[in-house]
């Protein structure tokens, strides 16, 4: 696993925490430079600081907001002429509010859609320019979620933009092949963050109960699924989706 | 070589042209080999050049020879 991503630079979005955190944690672990991204960079030194220090050197954290199209613009660019190339981009971050059908709020609605679907065309699409002029393209895993392939009550509004993210993952895969990009998502079903601490745990084990595997993800079984997608061991893959659910019945 | 220079050898090797047929009426709509596709590679070509990254919209407002130098100095290009 050490140099399975050697030599490798790119971007994982989102990286302050949870999941976000542990992809730069493990892509680094496996060789790669990451920059990673985040609104919070406060938090995001403090997790940095949790790192062993030779994994340390090779985490660099961005702070900008991926719904500003100057500052992405921007960022990347200074990616591009620090590093030289963008090999990889992790669209992870996202946010998320559960609401009844009846009490959607269109504030929250639009945060979640400016996040989460527009966040993810905007970055794909600024990195994409780079990687289509590198000899070797790219890779691009869209974070989506179970939700967005099954819906789930409660969640109308996140399940949408998780489609959505699903949908244009398959019309950048092919529009992007020629250029040698791959593009692909990973759904991750129910994964232990620190948002969870809080949940009401009978509920929790109620759907623990529909995980075939008996146990709900952790955030690192999602890094190395995007590991996979991001590697060369996927080189002959694009447009796909894949469920991280511990084969979970929904 | 001056960046003047620069920017009209991107176009004289992309369209296939002479110098001098780089004036005010060389655009998007006036010539039939700037089709979409070649507008993104001439887009390519002069980010590379001149090491910037354009907005999306003077992306899409890149229309012809003359403009394009206006747009390539909000980048601090000089000419």
């Amino acid at each position: 696993m050490k140099t399975l991503l050697e030599g490798k630079v790119g971007i994982v979005t989102g990286s302050a925490r949870g999941i976000g955190a542990m992809i730069s944690q493990f892509f680094v672990e496996c060789g790669a430079t990451v920059y990673a991204n985040d609104r919070n960079i406060e938090k995001m030194h403090e997790w940095i600081e949790t790192l062993d220090k030779d994994l340390q050197k090779n985490v660099k954290p961005i702070e900008f907001d991926i719904t500003n199209s100057d500052e992405v613009r921007k960022e990347i660019m200074k990616i591009k002429q620090e590093s030289g190339k963008i090999d990889f981009l992790v669209n992870n971050a996202g946010i998320e509010f559960n609401e009844l059908i009846g009490m959607i709020s269109k504030s929250n609605m639009e945060k979640m859609f400016q996040v989460n679907v527009f966040g993810t065309i905007e970055m794909l699409q600024t990195v994409s320019r780079i990687m289509g002029r590198q000899e070797n393209g790219g890779s691009i895993v869209n974070i989506s979620s179970m939700v967005g392939l099954r819906g789930n009550k409660g969640q109308l509004v996140y399940s949408a933009t998780k489609g959505a993210v699903i949908a244009l993952t398959k019309s950048a895969a092919k529009e992007l092949a020629p250029k040698k990009i791959r593009v692909n998502s990973i759904a991750p079903g129910l994964t232990k963050t620190d948002m969870m601490d809080a949940a009401d745990l009978e509920k929790l084990q109620n759907r623990i109960n529909n995980i075939c595997m008996g146990r709900i993800a952790v955030p690192k079984d999602i890094a190395k699924a995007c590991a996979f997608f991001v590697s060369d061991l996927s080189e002959y893959v694009s447009g796909q989706v894949l469920a991280v659910d511990g084969c979970t019945i929904m | 070589m001056s960046n003047l220079e620069k920017y009209q050898k991107i176009f004289m090797d992309l369209f296939q042209v002479e110098k001098e047929e780089l004036n005010e009426s060389f655009s998007f709509a006036g010539e039939e080999r700037w089709d979409s596709v070649t507008h993104l590679s001439l887009i390519a070509e002069l980010e590379d050049t001149f090491g910037i990254m354009f907005e999306t919209d003077d992306i899409l407002n890149y229309g012809s020879y003359l403009n394009g130098i206006n747009i390539l100095k909000k980048y601090g290009v000089e000419f």
